[in-house]
């Protein structure tokens, strides 16, 4: 399949072709290697988890597994606010707070939700954020950043964390037709 | 070596999927062998056009930057 992509690059080095078809055309092929790619389109602290939990189990199963970052799930990448996420109390009638749910509509509710869920996971000595994000790189988990979403929301590479590769739908299908697991979270 | 394009198609500006949607809308315009050229800003695209030619079978002859635009040839299968 490479064979249609010309290698005369005008400029070598600007669209690197040989690794990103590498990357994609590994699969289930010519390995036993299985595949994991999943959407986190969430920038909640509560959706924050489950596709970092899943994508370093998967890394830790010996599956290779990526995540395409889009809308506000793009935060979870974000320098300036990964470590900062927060769960919405209103509106969400899961939430294990002994009051009515409106409340959650009074200001400080969120930070008060947030903090409660914070101390649940430290509670049951689950990682932060940060470092399930930390663990995902060392676990080679691909971290991908949606660029529409980017452009939209104005941010650049700069305010994402370092290792993200940058790219759209279409390489982010391309890259889940060869996977065994798909996931929208 | 470089081929005449038959069309050109400025996709500059825009974000994902417009780039790979165009070309895919112009590509029906074009016969078999003829070379569309597609011109976009959208960094997603670097990795979008191949996935979308690799995909797609159609051919990605040429790929580059040009004063900032990101430039692809693509020959219609």
């Amino acid at each position: 399949m490479s064979a249609r992509v010309a290698k005369d690059l005008e400029i070598k080095g600007v669209l690197d072709y040989e690794a990103f078809l590498k990357l994609h055309a590994q699969a289930h092929k010519d390995t036993d290697v299985k595949r994991v790619a999943l959407v986190a389109s969430k920038g909640t602290l509560d959706m924050a988890y489950p596709p970092l939990i899943l994508a370093s189990t998967a890394a830790a199963m010996g599956m290779e597994c990526g995540i395409f970052f889009t809308f506000y799930g793009l935060d979870i990448l974000h320098k300036g606010k990964l470590a900062s996420l927060k769960v919405a109390p209103l509106a969400n009638p899961a939430m294990p707070m002994p009051v009515p749910n409106i409340i959650g509509a009074i200001p400080g509710m969120t930070g008060m939700a947030t903090w409660m869920m914070n101390r649940m996971m430290s509670k049951q000595r689950m990682p932060r954020i940060p470092e399930l994000l930390e663990t995902c790189k060392k676990l080679k988990v691909r971290l991908i950043a949606c660029t529409t979403t980017m452009g939209v929301m104005g941010v650049s590479q700069k305010d994402l964390i370092d290792g993200v590769s940058l790219e759209g739908a279409a390489a982010f299908l391309n890259y889940a037709s060869k996977a065994q697991v798909t996931l929208f979270i | 070596m470089a081929q005449t394009a038959a069309i050109t198609i400025d996709s500059r500006g825009e974000l994902c999927p417009l780039p790979v949607v165009k070309l895919a809308l112009a590509l029906e315009e074009l016969g078999s062998g003829q070379v569309a050229e597609l011109l976009a800003t959208d960094p997603g695209s670097k990795a979008d056009v191949p996935a979308w030619a690799e995909m797609t079978g159609h051919a990605l002859l040429r790929a580059g930057e040009r004063d900032g635009t990101f430039v692809y040839l693509v020959q219609k299968a």
